[in-house]
């Protein structure tokens, strides 16, 4: 097992590398924040002296180096546009996305794996069919589409549930949260479906096919011949065994629902990294931009590591291989 | 004589398709008594498994039973409800299915699913269930128990698994337990030992067995009393020796004529002749158009020198910590022109892996390979071209090695396509004339694999394989997934092949009796090594080597049949 989680963190570190010196390249690449920084009013001398302050006049490689390392201690600079710690401000930022991320990711993991082993279970049923029509319409249909249709009928037309903002939050910590008050929990509904709907359907999908395959094997047939109930037969035995693949589709879509954000936290006006982040990319704010995609890049890459260690707690297989 | 422990009266089957009803079981009666074992025989599609899933309550949709009665120590069964069957399922009548390796879910232990079924029949608590489970292992011969009760199933051996899928259906005593080719999936030597233990259990618990087998020798050497299926219905029943000595009716005649003997050496395989099936082959036309095979200039066609081959075990970084396993250890043997050389072994002997690496399907490690004179192993890219023209492989599998998306005409096509043997507009007319040779008519070239029979696949295998003319054919167990009468049927075509077409051939199988038929001479291997190469009579006659000897005495013999 070791030896297997070593290897898998090594070539973790050589992605966060790659993505490192792409993120990097966008400083020196993507126009020069020199010029961004100072206004029209500079002289050569506050030009040359940012350029040393900041480090911009040694080799690219050193330049690199030192970047990684910030990095490494969650330093990403000062952001062009505010002024302030790049850190500060993601942090700020960070509890809304990830309180909406959350949020989704359950709705979207429970949902689809409860339809996905009903419409498996009752294949010929009127209602599996129809679920699983409708469930096109998650997997067709654009977010901001998905996210404009339910503002205007639940808070345009039917005025029950806001159509932007986090509503009241309260501050424990560093961290504010929306899951204590009314207002706040009433404006995460929209924007957690909206999110989690695309990943819904699909998890329901993955899970409805791989639980009729599971069903058509052998010890299924096995168990029904030792007199097991249905109810143990689906929900112990069938179940475990279709969650094998689904658990790594799972993984990956959870890292999408943070990187994806994006979308569903403009239409919603939500206040969290990837308002941020559409923000950054309008006013070329870099170190922004650059932390942003550290961030997402270290998210994936340690949800899949996670993931490939669950695989091994859920197959026995893999566990002894690796033993 | 007792009262039987369950009564199967008149049932029949039905399945609504389009086309009307389809009845795979018609009027099938016969009993079981307490300890007996009854063998249920006949080909597949014959209706004995259907039979058994019948009786315990688990026909597939739309299947159902149409007529008839099922009765359990004087209980009527089949039409009590779903959770009534449920209940009886597993408690009054255990079962066992043909593939141990497919048949216990691999995510949970040994021991989570044997007290699961415990519990859910015996209502015990859990330390009970565990003693309980424990002292059934013992008793299906686990070694360890309390070692294997934590492993999970792929930690277990082929056999040692039907074990433990035994001890499953011994979970609550049940009275009858349906056993559908409880031994099919399993080596000669294993499935000698399953089948004893099934025997001890029969007469130790008094449970009445059902064993569906398309294996003659099987019932030959196990069973008391048979019944013989043939298209949905019992055509023949009785006690085992009665039937296999004086069959009565003319299909059981002829399928116990179609068993290859391993006694004698016969020209041709007996074919069931029943029905009207026996198909015609006309080798003899393919003959005509066939460019006969240049001999070889030593006249040895295939040499193999010292042939190793290692699998990685465990892998590590460091390469002096890998451990590898010796599939195949400097392994020596000869082919001559037009001669069938047979290799035997038990599964895990490292047969396949011989025939593999002489088709280059697996490069070797060590030794060297020799076709017609030349190094197969230090070929040129265009000799390697050539050389692979020159042979060809017929697998297993008839239903994996066709690729189900593509039509039978561009899967015979194929080899000449990629070789370039002929100009794009005979193609056809020479893939209608392969099919026409093997039995098929030219209307299944416009088909797909799946609308055909396991026999009928094999024999597109065929017509693949001889697409390209080859000198030579490797055969790896061409016949273990098909039925006595389609594998005599298929083994005909090849010693026509053989005989008409000078072929050579190198044919593996672990089937003792079809070896003798078949091969000019015999190689035993033994894990990884090649230990004895005889003459094939003299093997059979005088097996030099203690091994061999042991394989020949656990052929399932049909001591009843003579000649």
């Amino acid at each position: 097992m070791l030896p297997f989680i070593l290897k898998r963190v090594f070539q973790s570190m050589l992605v966060l590398v790659v993505t490192g010196a792409i993120a990097f390249s966008m400083f020196t690449f993507v126009g020069d924040p020199i010029d961004n920084m100072l206004g029209q009013e500079r002289t050569m001398e506050d030009v040359e002296r940012l350029r040393a302050r900041l480090g911009l006049d040694k080799p690219i490689p050193v330049q690199y180096f030192k970047f990684l390392n910030e990095a490494a201690q969650g330093n990403f600079g000062v952001s062009y546009r505010q002024g302030r710690e790049v850190s500060e401000i993601i942090m700020e930022r960070a509890p809304a996305t990830l309180e909406l991320a959350a949020l989704s990711a359950i709705f979207a993991v429970v949902m689809g794996i409860v339809l996905g082993v009903f419409t498996a279970i009752r294949r010929d049923g009127f209602a599996a069919h129809f679920i699983m029509s409708a469930s096109l319409i998650g997997v067709s249909l654009p977010t901001f589409l998905i996210g404009i249709l339910l503002i205007y009928l639940f808070s345009v037309e039917l005025g029950w549930l806001p159509s932007f903002g986090r509503g009241e939050v309260i501050k424990i910590g560093g961290w504010t949260t929306g899951f204590l008050t009314e207002s706040g929990l009433k404006a995460l509904i929209l924007p957690a479906i909206t999110l989690g709907l695309y990943q819904m359907t699909l998890i329901m999908r993955l899970v409805r096919s791989e639980m009729l395959e599971v069903l058509r094997q052998d010890y299924i047939r096995f168990a029904r011949a030792r007199g097991l109930s249905e109810r143990v037969i689906n929900f112990r035995h069938a179940l475990k065994n279709t969650m094998v693949p689904v658990v790594t589709v799972i993984g990956l879509q959870l890292g999408a629902i943070i990187a994806f954000a994006i979308i569903t936290e403009t239409v919603f006006q939500w206040p969290g990294l990837g308002l941020l982040f559409i923000n950054a990319i309008q006013f070329v704010d870099i170190p922004v931009m650059a932390a942003y995609l550290m961030m997402i890049s270290v998210m994936f890459v340690v949800i899949n590591l996670l993931v490939d260690i669950l695989y091994a707690f859920i197959d026995p297989r893999l566990r002894v291989s690796a033993k | 004589m007792t009262e039987p422990v369950l009564s199967i009266r008149n049932l029949t089957v039905e399945i609504p398709t389009r086309r009307g009803l389809f009845k795979p079981v018609q009027n099938v009666s016969y009993d079981i008594h307490p300890g007996e074992i009854r063998g249920v025989v006949g080909e597949s599609g014959a209706g004995k498994s259907m039979t058994g899933n019948a009786v315990i309550g688990l026909l597939d949709d739309p299947a159902r039973v149409a007529s008839g009665e099922i009765w359990l120590k004087g209980r009527r069964i089949d039409n009590l409800s779903a959770e009534e069957k449920r209940a009886i399922r597993g408690r009054e009548i255990g079962m066992i299915f043909q593939d141990p390796l497919t048949s216990l879910n691999p995510l949970f232990t040994i021991g989570e699913q044997l007290v699961e079924t415990i519990q859910l029949h015996l209502k015990v608590s859990a330390t009970e269930a565990k003693e309980r489970a424990l002292s059934l292992l013992d008793r299906v011969s686990i070694p360890d128990p309390m070692t294997r009760f934590d492993q999970y199933p792929h930690q277990f051996s082929g056999g040692m698994r039907q074990r433990v899928v035994i001890a499953l259906a011994l979970c609550s005593e049940p009275s009858v337990i349906v056993a559908d080719e409880p031994t099919t999936a399993l080596d000669v030597s294993i499935q000698a030992q399953v089948l004893d233990l099934i025997k001890e259990l029969a007469e130790e618990t008094q449970v009445g067995v059902i064993l569906v087998t398309h294996d003659m020798g099987v019932i030959a050497d196990t069973t008391e009393q048979v019944t013989v299926m043939y298209s949905g219905e019992v055509v023949e029943s009785g006690t085992t020796d009665k039937v296999l000595s004086a069959p009565e009716h003319e299909y059981t005649k002829s399928l116990i004529s179609a068993v290859p003997r391993p006694q004698v050496k016969l020209h041709r395989f007996p074919q069931v002749s029943y029905g009207g099936r026996e198909t015609t082959f006309k080798i003899e036309d393919l003959a005509r158009n066939w460019r006969k095979p240049e001999p070889s200039k030593s006249g040895k066609l295939v040499e193999v020198k010292g042939i190793t081959k290692k699998f990685l075990e465990k892998s590590a970084i460091l390469p002096s910590r890998r451990t590898y396993f010796t599939a195949v250890d400097e392994v020596s043997f000869d082919i001559k022109d037009g001669e069938v050389f047979g290799l035997v072994g038990e599964s895990g002997s490292g047969k396949s892996t011989v025939a593999r690496m002489i088709g280059t399907l697996l490069p070797v490690d060590g030794g060297q390979i020799n076709f017609d004179g030349d190094d197969v192993t230090a070929m040129s890219a265009a000799d390697m071209a050539n050389y692979r023209k020159q042979i060809q492989m017929i697998f297993q599998d008839p239903f994996s090695s066709l690729n189900p998306r593509m039509k039978v005409e561009s899967i015979v096509a194929e080899p000449l396509i990629h070789h370039k043997l002929l100009p794009s507009d005979q193609i056809s007319g020479r893939v209608h004339e392969l099919l026409d040779r093997v039995g098929l008519t030219r209307a299944a070239a416009a088909k797909y694999p799946h609308e055909f029979s396991g026999g009928q696949r094999q024999r597109i295998s065929i017509a693949r394989a001889l697409a390209t003319q080859p000198r030579f054919l490797i055969c790896d167990e061409p016949t273990s997934a098909l039925d006595v009468s389609i594998q005599a049927q298929i083994l005909n075509i090849l010693k026509d092949l053989q005989e008409h077409l000078g072929l050579t051939m190198l044919f593996i199988s672990h089937d003792l009796p079809v070896v003798r038929q078949m091969c000019d001479r015999v190689g035993v291997m033994k894990q990884g090594q090649l230990i004895e190469v005889q003459d094939t009579e003299t093997l059979f006659a005088n097996p030099r080597q203690e091994y061999t000897a042991q394989l020949l005495d656990l052929m399932p013999r049909l001591a009843q049949l003579s000649g």
